[in-house]
């Protein structure tokens, strides 16, 4: 039995033999119905196929439109689906054929195409089909054709399916030129007779008042589909040979043309839109012809108009348009100065610009481009300066404003460096000996600026070319800058070289980058306060919730605890992120602290298990202290840990949500039986009430005796509005905490990591990259995760080297570490060195999941 | 020709979908996701056209409800714009002033007009008339049908009854 909301569906039990036709057809229609809400139906197929078979239309009618939904092409049922169509395409009921050939249509299997396809062009054809069947057959064809191009010889029908042009019937028309001009794209020669059949057509529609063809009129456009299809029809040939119907093609656009001067016969946009769309296809048929000056012009013209028109759509549309026509430059005069808030249709001017652009006017252009780049759209912007490098680099006379092009775009959009460092650099040897100091200084900011360059911009420093240049000005500054890039630390070499102009500050290339990783994302500052609904997160939620409040509003939602009587639960001053229902924060700014999962308030069901989300969350905590372990509709929960050598005191702050209290609210720390032994925790208990708005503490004292891999569980119940809720969080202490940083030179390191040369005391890891390889984030990773970053000892400048004390009261281990970022792998080598195994493991274990 | 036709809530929910070509069921879900995202995010003032991999969006919105259809690249999209409005007058015209609603309950009806209204991912008849007609014929039928069954019915209530 299946159920739905009650109410009995289907009932397999009652078998094919006491089903009729009638409930059949209304079982199939309801799993439709089903299917389309988002369900998996994977029964009732069968059932649908039977229908096929009815007499009775409406049946058929359901079997047919079950078919087209959910059944593939590949199904085993379709050779019975075959079957029917066949048997129907026969019947001699127009209605019958019209179904099959619909079904034929909206399925389009090459098996159809073979056992079927055959019959279709003779049905086409017939002077005994009805108009409606043949309107069917036309693009039912055409979609077998598109399918499975060889299976259907056409060869001896060309003639009569060209002839279809001539029909009375205007619908019959419209599917036919669809696929004529399918057939046509194949093989212009053999329908090369369609052109002067499709050009009276034309100059009759286009002549026609706008009574002539009755319905087919649609706001006072005469059959714009039609139209436009011809129009479509005729660009696959050249301008016709025989004159009169090239006279009559002529004068034809001419009145299109004519009538686009004219003032609108409606104000409604339906009438201009469907006006302008043939009135942009006919233009696209002047362009490709080329051949009358005067239509040329004034299409031009037209254009040019179109380009100040305040409808955005007919805008788009018409940058799309001259850029496919590649032309001069004066629709770009009119162009000048146009600015553009929609973005999608800037990517439109942009390329338009970047079609535009010639020998004549590249300066121009590109001074025009970079323009529009600086308050480009992230989305755009990475094209945007590819195309400017592009042109800048083909059309560049004068090497001076070639630099020039190229710090700027540098300055603009510093994000995609390497390229336009590799361009750069490619035309240095052709400089002059003053261009190439003011490279060289530009080099020396980029180590600054984009640290991943730095060892191939120190290489050119360092080569013989430079050091030992006859240009002594040239010589100094590659030693000065060379020795400026090894010696100082990223500090000093910021505050040399802060005097220079403006640069971008730090902050902002590691926001573009992260919004390289949501390019729909809008370039508001990277804090997680923003309200802007940026994406619809909730749309991919799907039907996970029902009880969900309505998505789109959640994202503007303030600070959870807004509605707790005012009260800011502020945890810890930290500029956590406010709302609440925002897995936009978890979508693509993986490395980004997330710490909102979107759980629902969840009952423990088993008393041991980790509540969801718990994992994850503890795992944030690794190379953090502080920070939200927890949150949900009614809890929010976070942790302040200070750790010094062995000793440790970490900080639970429970804030309740909601308005109402919690009672008995109990916190418990359980440590696992592994780790008995090794942890001594002095936790201090919990007010047993939690008023609604309110915030609690309960501090642990925690001592770490010997090294343990297990965390303590932190288990907590309560009851709010007469329901227990239990939770089940790992509280974020791990061995690795309490380790000490520590500095040493180079000789220190190697005869320790020497002496560590036993096997098990060595945990080597080697794993693909979980967030995105920066060097920045990974030495925060690093530095939070208690160990140093020590310098001078990896010739690789790429890869960290670090030590560290653990403190146990029984124990002081010391433990090197090697952490190798293999960028183009996007993977990582980890090696961990220490004098007691489990130690090295159990670092080793909680470093992987970091990178 | 068109891609793919879908109708969507602005809640997100898929309320018709048509593909005119063979895509495998993971494909359409995805793009279906996508899609809808995208659209969503658009504000009112924002161009109907967008580009999405190789092909062309064009969408509207009408009351509760985005149209949004999916052309290749040299596709008509002004034409388009109004091949989507003139399905929304056949709708208004069959249901009388349509609502989301009518489309949710009469689903079937909604796709029996689009079979007549494109076909194969073409415009196949845009007389609205002609269109109207062939949907009333089927509509006949159905309760000519319907007549029938009843009619046997009775016959065999009043044979057991007497």
């Amino acid at each position: 039995m299946i159920c739905l909301h009650g109410h009995i569906v289907f009932s397999p039990s009652t078998g094919d033999k006491t089903l009729d036709g009638y409930q059949k057809k209304k079982y199939v229609c309801k799993l439709l119905f089903i299917f389309l809400l988002g369900h998996d139906i994977d029964f009732g197929h069968m059932e649908a196929v039977n229908l096929l078979s009815s007499n009775k239309y409406t049946e058929k009618q359901i079997g047919y439109l079950f078919i087209s939904v959910l059944v593939g092409a590949s199904s085993d049922l379709m050779k019975l689906v075959i079957q029917s169509i066949k048997n129907d395409l026969v019947s001699r009921n127009p209605i019958h054929i019209n179904l099959a050939l619909h079904c034929m249509a909206n399925v389009g299997s090459k098996e159809m195409a073979d056992y079927v396809g055959g019959d279709i062009p003779k049905l086409l054809t017939s002077g005994e089909t009805i108009d409606s069947v043949k309107q069917s057959a036309g693009l039912t064809l055409l979609r077998l054709q598109r399918s499975s191009p060889e299976m259907i010889p056409l060869g001896e029908w060309t003639s009569r399916i060209i002839h279809l042009l001539n029909d009375q019937h205007m619908g019959v028309v419209t599917s036919a030129t669809s696929l004529i001009e399918a057939l046509v794209r194949k093989n212009p020669d053999e329908y090369k007779s369609c052109v002067s059949l499709a050009v009276s057509r034309l100059s009759r529609i286009v002549t026609a008042s706008y009574t002539d063809l009755q319905d087919y009129t649609y706001y006072f456009v005469p059959a714009p589909w039609l139209s436009v299809k011809l129009l479509r029809l005729l660009q696959n040939y050249p301008p016709p040979e025989d004159p009169s119907v090239r006279t009559r093609l002529t004068e034809c656009l001419e009145t299109i043309l004519n009538k686009a001067q004219e003032p609108p016969k409606s104000k409604k946009v339906q009438h201009s839109n469907a006006k302008n769309a043939v009135l942009f296809e006919a233009i696209n048929l002047i362009i490709h012809m080329d051949s009358d000056p005067n239509l040329l012009v004034r299409a031009c013209n037209q254009l040019g108009q179109f380009l100040q028109h305040k409808e955005t759509n007919l805008r788009s549309h018409n940058y799309a348009l001259i850029s496919d026509a590649m032309w001069p430059m004066e629709s770009w005069r009119l162009f000048k100065g146009q600015t553009e808030r929609d973005v999608s249709v800037r990517q439109r001017a942009v390329d338009l610009l970047y079609a535009m652009c010639d020998r004549s006017n590249a300066e121009e252009i590109v001074g025009e481009m970079l323009e529009y780049l600086e308050s480009a759209d992230y989305s755009i912007r990475e094209e945007m300066v590819l195309k400017v490098a592009i042109l800048a680099e083909k059309y560049a006379v004068d090497y001076t404003w070639y630099v020039d092009v190229i710090l700027n775009l540098i300055r603009i959009a510093g994000d995609y460096v390497s390229e336009e460092f590799q361009l750069l650099h490619s035309k240095y040897h052709l400089c002059s000996p003053n261009t190439r100091g003011l490279l060289l200084s530009t080099y020396i900011k980029f180590i600054n600026l984009f640290p991943e360059i730095k060892t191939s911009i120190q290489e050119i420093l360092g080569s013989d070319n430079n050091l030992r240049n006859p240009d002594v000005e040239l010589q100094q500054r590659c030693i000065e800058y060379l020795q400026l890039s090894t010696v100082a630390s990223p500090d000093v070499l910021a505050t040399v070289l802060e005097e220079m102009p403006p640069f971008p500050e730090r902050e902002s290339s590691i926001l573009a980058k992260l919004k390289k990783k949501k390019p729909t994302a809008t370039a508001e500052g990277g804090e997680e306060k923003e309200k802007e609904p940026r994406t619809i997160p909730q749309a991919q939620v799907n039907n996970a919730e029902p009880s969900a409040p309505v998505p789109l509003q959640a994202v503007n939602n303030t600070a959870p605890a807004g509605n707790a009587g005012g009260a800011a639960i502020d945890l810890l001053g930290l500029d956590t992120a406010p709302a609440p229902a925002a897995p936009a924060a978890s979508s693509g700014l993986g490395f980004l602290v997330d710490v909102f999962g979107d759980q629902p308030a969840t009952n423990g069901v088993d008393d041991d298990a980790l509540t969801a989300g718990a994992e994850e969350n503890f795992k944030k905590f690794f190379c953090k202290q502080n920070g939200v372990l927890f949150e949900n509709d009614l809890l929010q929960i976070g942790i302040k840990a200070e750790y010094r050598q062995n000793l440790a005191r970490v900080g639970v702050f429970f804030g309740n949500k909601t308005t109402f209290q919690f009672t008995n609210f109990t916190s418990n720390l359980v440590l696992a039986d592994s780790s008995k032994s090794a942890l001594s925790v002095q936790p201090k208990a919990v007010d047993p009430v939690v008023d609604g708005g309110a915030q609690v503490q309960q501090l642990f004292n925690i001592e770490c005796i010997d090294s343990f891999s297990d965390a303590p569980l932190l288990k907590i119940s309560f009851s709010y509005s007469g329901q227990v809720q239990k939770l089940n969080l790992k509280l974020p202490v791990i061995i690795s905490k309490f380790l000490e940083p520590a500095e040493m030179n180079s000789e220190a390191f190697f005869t320790r990591w020497k002496a560590l040369s036993q096997p098990e005391q060595e945990c080597q890891k080697i794993f693909k990259a979980q967030f995105p390889q920066d060097t920045e984030q990974v030495k925060q990773k690093v530095l939070g995760f208690g160990l140093s970053i020590l310098q001078g000892i990896d010739p690789n400048p790429d890869n960290f080297v670090s030590s560290a004390i653990l403190h146990t009261r029984n124990q002081q281990v010391g433990c090197l570490v090697r952490l190798e970022p293999n960028k183009q792998m996007q993977m990582y080598r980890l090696t961990i060195r220490s004098t007691k195994p489990e130690i090295s493991k159990a670092l080793g274990d909680l470093l992987e999941t970091q990178f | 020709m068109m891609q793919f036709m879908l109708l969507f809530s602005r809640q997100g929910k898929l309320r018709l979908q048509k593909w005119f070509s063979a895509y495998p069921d993971r494909v359409k879900k995805k793009t279906t996701r996508e899609l809808i995202t995208l659209v969503l995010a658009r504000k009112p003032k924002m161009c109907s056209f967008l580009e999405w991999k190789e092909l062309k969006i064009v969408y509207k919105r009408y009351a509760s409800l985005y149209f949004c259809c999916a052309i290749e690249r040299d596709d008509n999209e002004l034409l388009t714009l109004e091949t989507i409005h003139r399905y929304v007058e056949l709708l208004d015209k069959y249901f009388g002033s349509v609502c989301e609603l009518d489309i949710i309950f009469n689903f079937e009806k909604a796709y029996f007009m689009l079979d007549e209204f494109l076909l194969g991912g073409e415009v196949q008849e845009t007389s609205k008339k002609n269109v109207l007609k062939a949907i009333a014929a089927q509509d006949l039928l159905q309760e000519q049908e319907m007549e029938e069954s009843r009619g046997i019915m009775e016959e065999l209530s009043y044979f057991v009854t007497g």
